[in-house]
Order: C-alpha cells, then structure tokens, then sequence
C-alpha cells in the first residue's frame, strides 16, 4: 500500500491498522514515548508521544494512521509540553539518577534529555514508597515507577501470570504484586518472566548486579533514546 | 457482626452467597464488592482470597478494582462510616465546623478511624443534596440537612451502637424541592402509554417500526443532556447500524452517575418519575433491537437502590419489561441497575462502561466509541436520565411536538439543579433559552456575584452575563446551577473545585494524575499567603498542560474554574498575590504542625510565627 500522511512536512507511508507512533518509527521518526512498546498493546496513559491530528491534541501509540492526516510532533509547543510531563514525572516519585543502577539505561533519564530538561522545575512530592526486597532474584524499588504499566501487560499478556497490577487512584495509583502479603517473594514471579525486563526505569532490578557496565558506556551514554529506540523498535 | 469476631469461614460464606447471586460473573465485581462489604463493613484479604476462588480472577485485579473507588475499603474503617459530603455548597452551610464538632464528640480526628474501630469520619465528593445541605454518607445512606442539634444527636447514636435502622428516620429523609415544573416533572404518563403510542404509530416490532421511532427522536432535535449534548438519534442510528459479530448484541445504558457537583436532578427523575426514566430506555432498546440494559446509579444514591428494584418489579407483572413487552412476539428487554462506588469520573461513558464490566473506572482510548464498542465490546448507546425521560415523552407525543419546545438548537425542557446563595434552593425545569437572570429572580437569589453552571468542569457566569441564556447556542448544561452572593470568596470556590478534580482524577495519565495535584498545591498555596506572580503563570502553564495533553474530559475541564476566575474575578486572586518575588510553598510553621498535634499543643509558644497561633481551626 502505497497511503501517507504528513508528519511534520514529511510524507510517511503507512500499512492498514499502523499507529502513527508505528509508522513514524519505521519511517526513522522519533517521536518520544514511555509507555508504549511495540511488543504490548499500546496503553496510551504517558501521554508523551502526544501529537497534533489536523490541529487536535491525541496519542499518536493509540491513534491509527489514515490517509492525508496532518501530524504535528517536533514542534516547539508540544516538546515544552512533553518537556512538562517528564518533568511531572520525575516530581511524583523519587528519581535520584546519580545513584541508580539503571542511570544510562532509563528511559526516563534518557527521555529528559532529549527534551532538553534542565531541572525537574515543579516542587518534589517526596512520596512515601517502600521497597520490596523479598524476592530472592529481584529487587522492587517503587519509588521509580511511573506507571507505565509494561510489567502489567507483559506478565499478563505474555507470561499468563498477572504478577503485577495497578490499584489505588489518581496521585495515589501505584503498582501491586499479585499476593495477600503484597510482597514478590510470594508470587510466582521468576527472573525468566518477560515482565522482568521491561521496566523503562529502575524499578525492577537483578539482584546482585550492581553497576556491572560502568556509568558513561550504558546504553544512552553512546546514543541518544531516539536513535537507539528507532533502531531498536523495528 | 463485626470484625475481627468474623472469621475466614464466614467471610467465605458471604462471599460464596454473593457471588452467587451474581452468577459468579467477574463484569459483576464491582456490585459483588459492594454487598460484600454491605455485609462484613469492609473488604477483608479472607474475602479477596475467596473471590480468587469462586470468580477465577487473580488478587491483583479483585484488589486493582478495590482499590480505585473511594466506598471500598480493604482496611477496617468502622462499624460507621460517616462522610461528609464536601461540595462548596457544603462549605457554605458550614459542614467543617460540623464535622470537627463530630470529631470532638467522638474523640476521632478526621480520616482515622476510632481506636476501638467503632467509628470513622472523613470527607467525600458532592453527595447530590446541595439543596438540602450540608450533608453525609453514613454507611453509604445519605443523611441531610446538617445542624449542631443533628451532629450530637448522631454522635450519641454512634456511641450507643445504635443499628442505622434504628436511627430516626427524618434524618434519611431526601425530598424532591420541585420548584418549577414542566415537561418532565408534571405529572406522570401512565406506565406504558409511550410505548403503546410508539407502536400504535407503526404496529408490530418490525424494521419500520424502530425506524418510525428513531425517526420521530431524529425530528425531536433531542440532544443528550449530559453536558456534551450530542444529538441523541445519531448516536442511536450509529449503534443501530452498528455490525454485530457471531453472538453480540446490542445494549442500553443509563447513566445514573451524576457526580458533577452541585448537579441532583437525576435523583429526582429517578425517584419521582423513574417509569419515565425506564419507559425511555425500553424505546431505545426498541429502536436498537436491544435485549439487556443497565441503569448505572452512584453509590451515593444507594437509598434509591431498592425503591427502584421494586419500579422494575411492577413493570416486569405490568407485560412491560421481560419477555414479549406488551405481548408482542420477541419484544425482550429487562434491565438491572449496577451501583457505582464512590468515583467521579465514571460518569464518563467509557469509565462507566469499563466501571459495568467489573474493571477499575478508566476512560478508554477513543476511538473506538462505545456505539460500536461498548459494554463487552459490543455496540452500546449511553445516555444520561434526563434523555431518557425525554425520549419516553417523545415517543409519547411525536418529535414534531418535542421540537417545539425550547429554541432552535435545544429543543425541549432543561432541568436545573440549584443550590447556593439563594431563597428557595431545588429543582427548576424551564424550557431551553431561559436567562441566567429569570433563573436567579425565581430561586430568589439576591445580591449575586456569580454562578457556576454545570459544576465545576462548567462555567462561571458574572454578574454582567447574567442575560446569557441555558441552551447548546449559548450556556450548555448538564443542570447544575450553584448561586454565590458578594459574600463569597470566588477564589476559595475555584479551590474547592481544584481539590475536587484532584481527588477524582483516575490516575491514569501523567497531565492530568501529576498536574491536578500540582494545581491544587499552588492553590493552597495562594490560600496559605505564599503566592506570587510567578506562582500565577505556573497555575495559567498548567491549565494549558491539563487542557492539550489529558486523556479525557477531567482533565480538559480540571482547569476551567480557575481560568474562568482567573478572567472574571482576577482582584480575588490578586488580593492573594502577597509577595512580588518567587516565595517557596513550604512554611516552617506549618511544617510543625504535627508536632503540635502529637504533644497537644497550640498555644503560642508551640509555634515559630505566634500570629499564626489558632490557624489550624480553619483548614
């Protein structure tokens, strides 16, 4: 099929049923995004990946692409917005990237700067969050989480397990392992799980790995989020 | 019974008896975790254990869903659990000193429960009786028109362990307050006489028929009276035109979830007029070919729960809900009423539908729309009660009658609920077109600064725009009209709705979970005296975050009372403007708060600032 549209001057052709986030990657078009992974189905709740459809604000992870549709996405306006939500994410848990094991290879980290933010510029909310170290294998640091829900889908809807779940909500939403006691040692949650490895941040950990590629040659410190997720998601 | 005597065993018992009788399905999980919280006064884990069981769902989903509404608890909360409704009318009749004086008596503070787990007082959203305010939940059950008399009564019941049926009965007492009535709120057709008179118009249930009926609610320019206002036949068109897939039907929801502060008309509809209601539903389900239904009620409204069982009951002997309805082969619809659980934004229609399915109250990704994909992923038109009584009277009466009443663009009666400043607060039904102005000269409103109209997601209307007039063209409304005399603070109005937003937000996108919370934090702190201009570009910078990047209509609407103050009463927000350079939000002072209140303290020399001795009274 030979059906474009327009992303940001650029004609991007697309198949039957892409999303705009789908295409614009296979054309080699970053546009940023956390909770979205080509392996689930898309959630559409970080609203990073926010583009303007014919004038109109929406997630381009959930919106399927039609033919001549006008895509604003690197545009001025929507990376300060984007901008804004990275920094309300890194504000509502506790992000401390100096002494995190997974600086270099977080998402997050890697998605600010991208953006070019430069402070997390609201006041902190310094939530209250415990960590479970209970599992033999993993660790669970929730004060990372910004519920993105991958480790949701992906113990769901790949390994048939549920481990984990998203209760409370609003501010008060938070991440759940799937026992009475509420701790990970009690489920049956295994380093084997595809939902071990697909936090974007550093909340769930391998135990016993700390540090094991030095800070300045992970992931992002050679490339920057948008060439390695565009080469990575394809 | 009463927790810890009830043991896992009879935890189990209840649980079995309920899911029973919602046929052990998990899209009934929400009603299920209801009763049985009815029954033990809380969510206990021995109850999620045997959920797992008898449903075959994980922990995580029963406890994802018990977790995101506000009437579930999965932690003990008392034998009473008492909630003051705290909607601004609430706050101007003066609910926080009532509710500290409720504290005091009981020896609680607010948000905790009792030591000897007996009793716990906390606040919650609009209850729906802004006209006969301030008032609570008390397990659920709404108790009105709040005084100190009625409080310490309350506290002596509570601390008596006195059974909620044993309390008097005036305190439960709701009345109607129909001040002006038309259409809808006159008397009542017979039961059926709609439906008769839609099948008179094109006998039997053939193709023809429906389309007759669709054709008179096209010809009606009936428009849903939710707040959006989308025509209703296009909406029904679409999900009649919808395809079904092997197995699928079709469904009709009514939504009951009538959350928006300062909005109770549907309470009355559906307490006075509630075979209209029902009689609407039905000619929907017949233009759609529909066999199930839902009324989605608020839990707020759980008192109402079993009178209108008892209207369904007396329908279904009437030949005019069930099998064959009016004897005519193959006209199925009956319907069940789903409570919600105490979460705004289920009013949403595809919260509400993911709410009916057993599932946490999230809006889903649109499109698609619930038309052709909605309840169980099958075509389903949701409308609000005041549509479907209208489509009952236009059934009744022909759409060419319906469209002349009102104006052009709004045919028909709006009801409007209203509170507030004014002499005579309830129900007021006018034609669409009416001026804000006639509204205010009826309820006997005096000396007005402004009005909020449709709640807080709606608009503040000055003085100078009082000549404005409710309808789609001009001021669309989903009915609630709340009056503020020159005695209020517009400032605090528009806080009070910022904290709302806040508390209701799902949590499910980043703008609107983090951006509602840092909104309500610099309200509070304009409120606390540490506002500066910079303070206001942030709030006008978050707003335009809210209003282009949220997922839903909460969060495009979370900002309006503050933009729409901002524009018309700037002086009360300037008033609070008390430094020119950036002061942080956090005060020493303050911040010793708890200190104070673990030692007891709260005199002078407790505090770093001693003006502020005495300040934690108001909150």
């Amino acid at each position: 099929m030979s059906q474009t549209f327009t992303l940001d001057d650029k004609a991007v052709p697309f198949e039957d049923g892409e999303t705009i986030l789908q295409a614009a990657s296979k054309a080699g078009v970053f546009i940023p995004h956390l909770c979205y992974h080509p392996e689930f189905k898309p959630h559409g709740s970080c609203k990073l990946c926010t583009v303007k459809v014919n004038g109109r604000q929406t997630a381009s992870c959930t919106m399927r692409a039609a033919a001549g549709m006008r895509v604003e996405s690197d545009s001025e306006e929507l990376n300060t917005e984007r901008r804004a939500l990275t920094q309300m994410l890194f504000v509502e848990g506790n992000h401390f990237c100096p002494s995190c094991e997974k600086s270099g290879d977080c998402k997050l980290q890697a998605t600010a700067y991208h953006l070019g933010m430069m402070s997390p510029h609201f006041d902190h909310f310094f939530p209250d969050r415990p960590v479970d170290a209970s599992h033999p294998e993993v660790l669970l640091d929730f004060n990372r989480c910004i519920l993105c829900s991958l480790c949701v889908r992906a113990s769901r809807d790949v390994d048939g397990k549920n481990v984990f779940a998203l209760s409370g909500r609003g501010i008060k939403t938070h991440l759940i392992v799937n026992a009475k006691s509420g701790r990970l040692a009690d489920t049956d949650f295994t380093l084997a799980d595809k939902a071990a490895h697909v936090c974007p941040v550093g909340v769930i950990l391998k135990k016993r790995r700390g540090f094991a590629v030095p800070i300045g040659e992970r992931t992002f410190d050679k490339a920057p989020i948008g060439e390695v997720l565009v080469k990575e998601e394809n | 019974m009463a927790w810890p005597e009830l043991h896992g065993a009879a935890v189990a018992g209840i649980v079995d008896r309920v899911a029973q009788r919602y046929r052990r399905d998990p899209t009934c999980l929400v009603q299920i975790l209801r009763e049985v919280q009815e029954a033990c006064d809380w969510i206990p884990p021995e109850a999620i254990d045997r959920l797992q069981v008898v449903l075959g769902v994980p922990r995580t989903k029963i406890e994802g869903v018990a977790g995101f509404y506000s009437f579930f608890y999965t932690r003990p909360r008392g034998r009473y659990r008492i909630l003051f409704s705290d909607n601004i009318t609430d706050r101007m009749g003066g609910n926080m000193a009532l509710m500290e004086r409720l504290c005091a008596a009981l020896w609680i503070e607010p948000g905790k429960v009792s030591e000897d787990g007996l009793v716990s007082v906390d606040k919650t959203s609009c209850t729906g009786m802004c006209d006969q305010g301030p008032a609570m939940l008390v397990n659920n059950l709404a108790i009105t028109r709040l005084t100190e008399a009625r409080i310490d009564a309350i506290a002596d019941l509570v601390r008596d362990g006195a059974p909620l049926a044993d309390w008097p009965a005036e305190f439960f007492a709701v009345t109607d307050n129909v001040q002006r009535a038309d259409l809808l709120l006159g008397p009542n057709p017979a039961p059926g006489a709609a439906l008769r008179a839609m099948v008179a118009r094109a006998p039997g249930r053939s193709e023809g028929g429906a389309a007759a009926m669709l054709e008179e609610i096209r010809r009606s320019n009936l428009r849903g009276r939710g707040g959006a206002g989308f025509t209703t036949a296009l909406k029904w068109e679409a999900c009649r035109n919808a395809p079904l897939k092997a197995g699928q039907q079709r469904f009709v929801v009514c939504n009951a979830d009538e959350g928006e502060p300062g909005t109770f008309k549907d309470r009355v509809l559906l307490t006075a007029h509630a075979d209209l209601v029902f009689e609407g539903m039905t000619v929907a389900a017949y233009v759609l070919g529909a066999r199930r239904g839902f009324l989605y009620l608020r839990g707020e409204y759980r008192y109402l729960l079993d009178p209108l069982n008892a209207v369904l009951q007396r329908r279904r002997e009437a030949g005019l809900l069930g099998a064959d309805i009016l004897g005519i082969p193959g006209a199925d619809f009956d319907l069940e009423i789903h409570l919600g659980a105490g979460a705004y934004v289920c009013g949403e229609e595809s919260a509400l539908i993911e709410s009916l399915e057993g599932k946490r109250g999230t809006p889903r990704n649109r499109p698609p729309f619930p038309v052709t994909n909605g309840y169980l992923d099958q075509p389903t038109v949701v409308n609000n009660v005041e549509t479907y009584a209208a489509a009952a009277l236009i059934a009744l009466n022909g759409g060419d009658w319906y469209a002349g009443i009102g104006t052009k663009q709004s045919a028909g009666t709006k009801i409007l609920s209203v509170s507030g400043d004014c002499a005579r607060p309830g129900i007021y039904e006018y034609p669409f077109g009416v001026p804000v102005r006639q509204v205010l000269q009826d309820c006997g409103a005096k000396d007005v600064q402004a009005v909020q109209i449709s709640g807080p997601s709606g608009i503040c209307v000055s003085a100078e725009e009082f000549d404005r007039r409710i309808g789609f063209e001009d001021l669309p409304t989903a009915g609630a009209f709340m009056v503020f005399n020159h005695s209020r603070d517009m400032f605090e109005v528009a806080r009070n709705f910022v904290h709302f937003f806040q508390h209701e937000s799902c949590g499910f996108c980043t703008p609107c979970r983090v951006g509602t919370s840092l909104l309500k934090n610099l309200m509070d702190k304009l409120h606390n005296g540490h506002g500066s201009p910079y303070d206001f570009t942030e709030i006008e910078k978050l707003n335009q975050i809210l209003l282009s990047m949220s997922h839903c209509g909460l969060g495009h609407t979370a900002c309006n009372p503050v933009l729409d103050t901002i524009a018309k009463f700037r002086p009360a927000y300037e008033r609070r403007l008390e430094h020119t350079d950036f002061a942080p939000a956090f005060d020493l002072d303050r911040a010793l708060a708890a200190a104070r209140q673990m030692t007891g303290r709260d005199d002078p020399g407790a505090h770093i600032v001693p003006e502020a001795f005495g300040e934690e009274k108001t909150s």
